[in-house]
């Protein structure tokens, strides 16, 4: 274990949030697009998904309210929360599902088996299991992004807070001399949500904006109660 | 047919009795191994299929991660316990009515095993990396992680198909020197090397009984570890319905429930084939029936407890999961699995003639099995269903490569069984001899 991952959160020197503001949510599924090509994440097709079986390492979960004529719908996004404690990676028999020194939950590919006890045990169903060898249909395998890798049949994945920008940014930061600065780092659902509905910063850093958003007396975690202390930051819809 | 050194007739009845299903099978026998064979030949090509294509030929999508296979273990881990529990506990009780039964379990607990080990391969994503769950030495330094209940389960499974594969060998050993000294042909050589030089000298017994008495006590304990530890791969988890203190000692009892079952199936099916009314008598059965519904008891009695738990709580994560087993999705299974392990048993076993008819109480074995079948996959499966998020719900049916290769592991467990009476003494024989004495002396 190295020294970093016996230190608390609060005294590595990133960690990495993010903010979600309900209210600013439209549910148009950028961010879902967004991701797919940022992370090699496969097409299933209609059939897949119809089995329930189409990857996303985010999804917008919607929710009905009230009756017929008078419903109204209601958008959360849903990604990996990133817990600090997270119930993914003690139940991993193989370490494949890890921590991080900067508090990331990692899941090692090559190092996966496959139990699916990760998956079982995630409350918030962010994980997802490759049912088959990944397949694009051409042309879209000329955009696959090489600073992922694709992972085969048989293994459990899921987002990753976009770990290789976190890298890119942080290496660039290095080579210019200089700390990585607040945007400097932004996860592609980030990156594409027309509304700014999701926020992504370090946490270690208070004048960060993810820092500064997550004090608000809107903010809430998904599931609080199961204390698995999320990176994710919800804030609540204003109208309720 | 050409013996040992002494003739077939020259023999005491006992001898011929229980040898006697050593004899090479008739048409019906390689018929039923041939049948067997192209049943695990199916379930062999099921699972090649699935791992060049992929799990995707289950049925599983999430939120359901783990069902049939995972199921299938539980269940064969449990009848497992047949073995341990009848041979162990009334070995440790002295219960003289064992004798006839406890090899014919003892064999199931090895076979079950076996067959249990196999789903978690057929379970896994990539069965072909499993050696990643041992713990060998490697460049990377990476070992697996044992904090991982399925460390733990890895373990205890090892530990115990290793135990009771000594506590079936041990009291073989005088048996398979009787069988050296009986039947000739080519098995004489193997009877003559696993009978480890038994001569039957008063010091080899002794050493003999010293070794079974000292294995006994902690072959009990093994298997209650095991499926406790079984339960707690479901217990240390998050998920609602399945993080439960009970489900430990409830998969104990649930095991020994589905494993006394079992025996009521085999002692009929060995009684009747070959003819050993005479050593298989109506106490046996009548014994086995008491036992049963005690189990049925305990085992009602933790549903209970949990269940009433869970509806007083009315926590809403677990209601859902009450709900659809009750009257939801699950209840058409639920309903059936309940009349099978629970209802059944208890009407029909706490009748004593009903005990005293073996065809009654295989079929009550059946029910029982069938019925613990269905009960392991409504413990996965509804929780697994009804996570918390329920924009997530879900449903659940195995596909067809999930039942061909259920079909194909059940078709191998009966073949290995089928096997292994032609090879191993199906009943005791020193033990039934010995108990024959304690007989004579008591009276």
């Amino acid at each position: 274990m190295s020294a970093d991952q016996e230190k608390t959160p609060e005294a590595r020197p990133h960690r990495w949030q993010m903010v979600i503001d309900l209210d600013r949510c439209t549910g148009c599924e950028a961010c879902v697009v967004a991701c797919h090509a940022e992370n090699n994440i496969r097409i299933s097709g209609a059939q897949e998904a119809a089995e329930g079986r189409a990857i996303n390492w985010i999804r917008i979960e919607r929710y009905w309210e009230g009756e017929y004529p008078d419903v109204k719908a209601k958008f959360m996004p849903v990604l990996c929360q990133q817990c600090a404690d997270a119930p993914c990676e003690p139940v991993c028999p193989v370490y494949a599902s890890y921590h991080t020194p900067e508090g990331l939950n990692a899941q090692v590919y090559n190092r996966c088996i496959g139990v699916r006890y990760c998956g079982n045990n995630c409350p918030y169903t962010a994980r997802q299991f490759n049912w088959f060898d990944p397949h694009w249909d051409p042309p879209l395998q000329e955009q696959l992004n090489p600073d992922v890798t694709v992972r085969q049949n048989g293994i459990m994945e899921k987002c990753t807070f976009c770990v290789q920008r976190i890298r890119q940014g942080k290496e660039q930061a290095e080579r210019e001399g200089r700390p990585v600065r607040d945007g400097d780092i932004t996860p592609a659902c980030v990156q594409s949500c027309p509304t700014t509905a999701l926020v992504f910063g370090d946490g270690n850093d208070p004048a960060s904006q993810v820092a500064q958003m997550s004090k608000s007396r809107r903010g809430f975690h998904l599931l609080e109660s199961l204390g698995t202390h999320p990176a994710i930051t919800y804030l609540k819809r204003l109208d309720e | 047919m050409k013996q040992g050194s002494v003739g077939w007739n020259d023999m005491p009845a006992i001898n011929r009795d229980l040898l006697a299903p050593l004899s090479p099978g008739g048409r019906g026998y390689v018929l039923l191994v041939v049948l067997l064979a192209a049943i695990v030949s199916a379930g062999a090509g099921a699972w090649i299929y699935q791992i060049e294509t992929g799990i995707g030929q289950t049925n599983l999508h999430p939120p359901i991660f783990w069902s049939a296979y995972i199921a299938s273990f539980v269940y064969w881990i449990g009848v497992s316990h047949s073995g341990t529990f009848i041979s162990g506990v009334l070995r440790l009780s002295k219960a003289e009515w064992r004798r006839p039964i406890t090899r014919i379990a003892e064999l199931m607990t090895i076979i079950s095993v076996v067959i249990a080990t196999l789903f978690v391969f057929y379970h896994l994503g990539r069965s072909w990396r499993w050696y990643y769950l041992i713990p060998y030495p490697n460049q990377r330094e990476i070992w697996p992680d044992f904090r991982s209940p399925l460390m733990w389960d890895a373990t205890a499974v090892l530990t115990y198909a290793t135990a009771s594969t000594i506590y079936l060998y041990l009291p073989l050993i005088p048996d398979f020197a009787l069988a050296r000294d009986r039947i000739g042909g080519w098995r004489r050589p193997i009877y003559a090397a696993l009978s480890l030089g038994w001569q039957g000298s008063q010091q080899q017994w002794q050493a003999l009984n010293t070794a079974i008495r000292i294995i006994t006590p902690l072959i009990v304990m093994v298997m209650i570890s095991v499926h406790s530890i079984v339960g707690y791969d479901f217990g240390m988890s998050l998920v609602p319905g399945w993080h439960t203190s009970i489900i430990a000692p409830y998969f104990v009892v649930g095991a020994v429930h589905s494993g006394l079952g079992m025996v009521a199936i085999g002692l009929y099916l060995v009684r009747r084939t070959y003819r050993l009314e005479s050593y298989i008598r109506l106490e046996h059965f009548d014994k086995l029936g008491k036992l049963m519904v005690a189990m049925t008891l305990t085992l009602a009695y933790f549903y209970f407890s949990d269940q009433l738990t869970v509806w007083y709580g009315k926590v809403p994560d677990h209601m859902a999961i009450l709900h659809s087993l009750m009257s939801g999705t699950f209840a058409v299974p639920q309903w059936t699995m309940i009349t099978l392990i629970y209802v059944l048993p208890l009407i029909t076993l706490t009748i004593p003639a009903f005990r005293h008819w073996p065809l009654g109480m295989m079929v009550i074995g059946l029910c029982i099995n069938v019925g613990m079948y269905i009960e392991r996959m409504l413990i996965l499966v509804p929780p697994l269903a009804h996570p918390r998020l329920s924009y997530n719900w879900s449903d659940y049916f195995p596909s067809w490569v999930e039942l061909t290769i259920m079909a194909g592991s059940f078709a191998l467990a009966v073949l290995l069984y089928v096997l292994a009476v032609k090879f191993v003494p199906i009943i005791s024989i020193w033990e039934e001899k010995e108990g024959h004495l304690h007989g004579r002396e008591s009276h």
